[in-house]
């Protein structure tokens, strides 16, 4: 067997690349390479040798692609960089490639652009404040990227305090960077987030799927208790109800999901509705 | 890596619920986390969890000449280590003030209150003593390391086996576990630290606080103690003042979490002797609970299986025969078989059989996979005698035999099938199986033709 499976090794490994649209919803692996759509005719079946010749042979049409987590630039290819499945997102408009990324399980936080996350601030130094989000340097965040701030009008921000924002900078070699206003300058929701309520972490995954747009454990979540709520891309959830009681189930519930078949969660909460 | 900093709406709710009496895993104020305690596959190995927290004790043994002013006393050594990978704010190779003041709080603990019978470790006075050295390691961090990391202390030390030594004269004789058995420690108490955390200058106190409870509060008072309630160590930190009321409530808090946690750990050990005396499975890995994530069942992914069967098909006829392989399933007793591993080559058997089926008139026994349920099917329309070939669809175990009395399974579905001698070699379709693969790889060539043969 063992030379069965190394024989298969080899021919997986000799096979060439796949390409990124035939590799939606599949499982990638790191090192593995995908082919974006303008490249498969050119690679694909009959190669490079038989195409006919034309004027704008070299001028492919270029299409814009988002590389989202777990996959990086390689040349003209993507490199996939984390174990998981490939996910595409059309783009809202335009002639774009939308954005593709690979959905994996983890809990350390990669910063990404457009990302909205919950930071808790950490210090305050000149006209900036450094921002703990988790990730593996603090981001930080000038204290004029606040709705309605000015050199005069500072936001009232003390060390300690929870913000929610935004990334605007988010790459590897660099700080990431937030702001807590939208590109029109509005708040949008973003901003420092009250002194009450409980803050705690999850997995990354969950916290995707809880923002997922049809997502029926918050929708249960929403009929058990009146409450406030934030989550943030980088695990970190914060909630508010009424009572500490009624905080402390919901923040238990929410992080005890994960484990729970849907079956055993509709059981909880019907008995928690009782009660 | 710096710590995660604690947020002010994290310290003030959870100043307001301890406040209100509640907590955020929904403890009361004098619960334990679970605690669980499972063993290695070595002596002296263990894991015990309190909830979050784990810590990996591991106890190892050595001969050295013990120190001058206490030649007949065996050396205890104890060393706490937290890594990195319990918590990214710890740092590798750094002796911080926590570490010292938890490895120091442990051999407080573990060895001044001589729980262990150092004179029993002495080999010859003066020249030869046990060395017993205990490594602790922080795999996570959830607070309250202290408690857990004595718990794996002495677990750890109750589990060891140290090799058996005999002197005689001028001789040491240092046995392996072959030759005799290994012999435990003596063990005279199990002294256990149980922490208590105080809030708002001593106004409430909490049992086994957890990470974030042990960052708000204000001081923390760690008890050991053994079962018969005897109080070995007992330490404030904190600088906080408490009441002679409150520290003698709290050692009788202690001396209750103290027998019941004694009560865990002998069942835990019993348990563990119990399993291994029987020759079931023990270690980490029988120990590690299977925890899915389930919440979110997806879409089934897609598997490209368009081309696998030529594909296999290839892989076998490239792949090289393994060498050693048994053929025929041996009956222990009734009701059990086996076949692989354990059994002595038995080509002969398997050659023997063949030449009878040559014999016979070219007939033949035809494995059939369980994918090629179709073409059994149609094969088996078109026999109408009854020959030696049995199709076990259910149990995957498939084996060749002409006058077997071994059947392997007594499953219903079992189905005989028969073949014609002068069958088209078409409908006889080849196995593919690696199964059958592994069990006569060897003579495949010479039965393709042999079965050309027969079939023409």
């Amino acid at each position: 067997m063992a030379e069965a499976a190394s024989v298969a090794a080899e021919s997986l490994a000799g096979s060439r690349a796949r390409a990124a649209r035939t590799a939606l919803g599949q499982v990638v692996l790191p090192g593995e390479q995908l082919l974006l759509p303008e490249q498969e005719d050119a690679e694909g079946p009959g190669g490079a040798g038989e195409r006919p010749l034309s004027l704008n042979a070299g001028a492919r049409p270029r299409v814009r692609v988002v590389c989202g987590p777990g996959l990086r630039r390689c040349g003209d290819r993507l490199l996939v960089t984390k174990c998981g499945r490939l996910r595409h997102k059309e783009p809202g408009s335009g002639s774009g490639g939308g954005v593709y990324w690979v959905d994996s399980q983890q809990k350390r936080y990669v910063p990404v652009k457009g990302d909205h996350v919950i930071g808790i601030v950490t210090a305050k130094s000149g006209d900036i404040f450094k921002v703990d989000v988790g990730g593996s340097e603090p981001a930080s965040l000038s204290y004029l990227s606040f709705e309605g701030a000015t050199k005069r009008n500072r936001p009232n921000v003390q060390v300690g305090d929870l913000i929610y924002g935004q990334f605007v900078v988010a790459n590897k070699d660099m700080e990431p960077e937030m702001v807590c206003i939208d590109s029109c300058g509005r708040a949008n929701g973003m901003g420092v987030i009250g002194q009450d309520g409980l803050l705690f972490k999850v997995t990354l995954g969950l916290i995707r799927k809880l923002l997922a747009p049809d997502c029926e454990i918050i929708q249960e979540v929403g009929k058990l208790y009146p409450l406030e709520i934030v989550f943030g891309m980088n695990g970190r959830i914060w909630v508010k109800a009424k009572t500490i009681q009624q905080t402390l189930i919901l923040a238990n519930i929410l992080e005890a999901c994960e484990h729970m078949t849907s079956d055993q969660r509709k059981q909880i909460f019907s008995r928690l509705a009782e009660s | 890596m710096k710590e995660t900093p604690l947020s002010n709406c994290e310290r003030r709710f959870l100043l307001r619920a301890i406040e209100e009496k509640k907590r955020l895993d929904g403890r009361q104020t004098y619960d334990y986390r679970n605690i669980r305690i499972s063993f290695g596959t070595d002596y002296g190995c263990c894991i015990v969890e309190l909830g979050k927290t784990r810590v990996l004790g591991q106890v190892s043994c050595e001969l050295v000449s013990p120190k001058l002013n206490r030649a007949t006393e065996g050396i205890l050594f104890f060393n706490l280590e937290l890594s990195q990978m319990a918590a990214p704010a710890f740092e590798p190779g750094r002796q911080s003030d926590l570490l010292v003041k938890l490895n120091r709080l442990l051999e407080r603990c573990l060895r001044n209150s001589k729980c262990i019978d150092t004179e029993s470790l002495c080999v010859v006075a003066g020249e030869k003593v046990w060395q017993i050295r205990v490594d602790l390691h922080l795999l996570n961090h959830d607070g309250n390391i202290i408690d857990a990391a004595s718990i794996a202390a002495i677990v750890s030390l109750c589990h060891f086996r140290r090799p058996d030594v005999s002197v005689q004269g001028d001789e040491v004789t240092l046995y392996t576990p072959e030759e005799r058995d290994p012999v435990p420690l003596s063990i005279h108490h199990m002294p256990i630290c149980v922490s208590f955390a105080f809030f708002q200058q001593g106004t409430y106190l909490l049992v086994d606080p957890n990470e974030r409870e042990e960052r708000v509060m204000d001081g923390l008072l760690v008890i050991a103690m053994n079962k018969h309630r005897e109080i070995c160590t007992i330490q404030s930190s904190g600088g906080i003042m408490l009441l002679k009321d409150q520290v003698l409530r709290c050692s009788k808090i202690a001396g209750v979490k103290v027998a019941e946690i004694t009560e865990l750990i002998l069942k835990a050990l019993e348990n563990d002797q119990k399993v291994r005396k029987e020759g079931g499975k023990f270690g980490f890995a029988e120990s590690i609970a299977n925890q899915r994530i389930t919440a979110f069942k997806m879409e089934k992914a897609p598997i490209d299986t368009s081309d696998v069967e030529e594909k296999a098909e290839e892989i076998i006829a490239e792949a090289e025969p393994p060498s050693e392989v048994v053929s025929t399933p041996v009956l222990w007793t009734p009701g059990t078989a086996q076949i692989g591993e354990g059994v002595e080559n038995s080509w002969g058997d398997l050659e023997d059989s063949e030449k009878e089926d040559d014999e016979g008139g070219g007939d033949e026994a035809i494995i059939l996979d369980s994918i090629k349920m179709d073409t059994g099917v149609e094969v088996s329309d078109i026999g109408s005698q009854e020959m030696g070939f049995h199709h076990v669809g259910q149990t995957g175990l498939e084996f060749l035999t002409s006058d077997a009395p071994i059947i392997l399974s007594d499953s219903e579905e079992e189905e005989m099938i028969i073949l014609e001698p002068d069958k088209t070699p078409k409908k006889i379709r080849t196995q593919t199986t690696s199964a059958k693969q592994e069990k006569a790889p060897n003579k495949k060539p010479v039965k393709r033709r042999k079965k050309k043969r027969a079939a023409n």
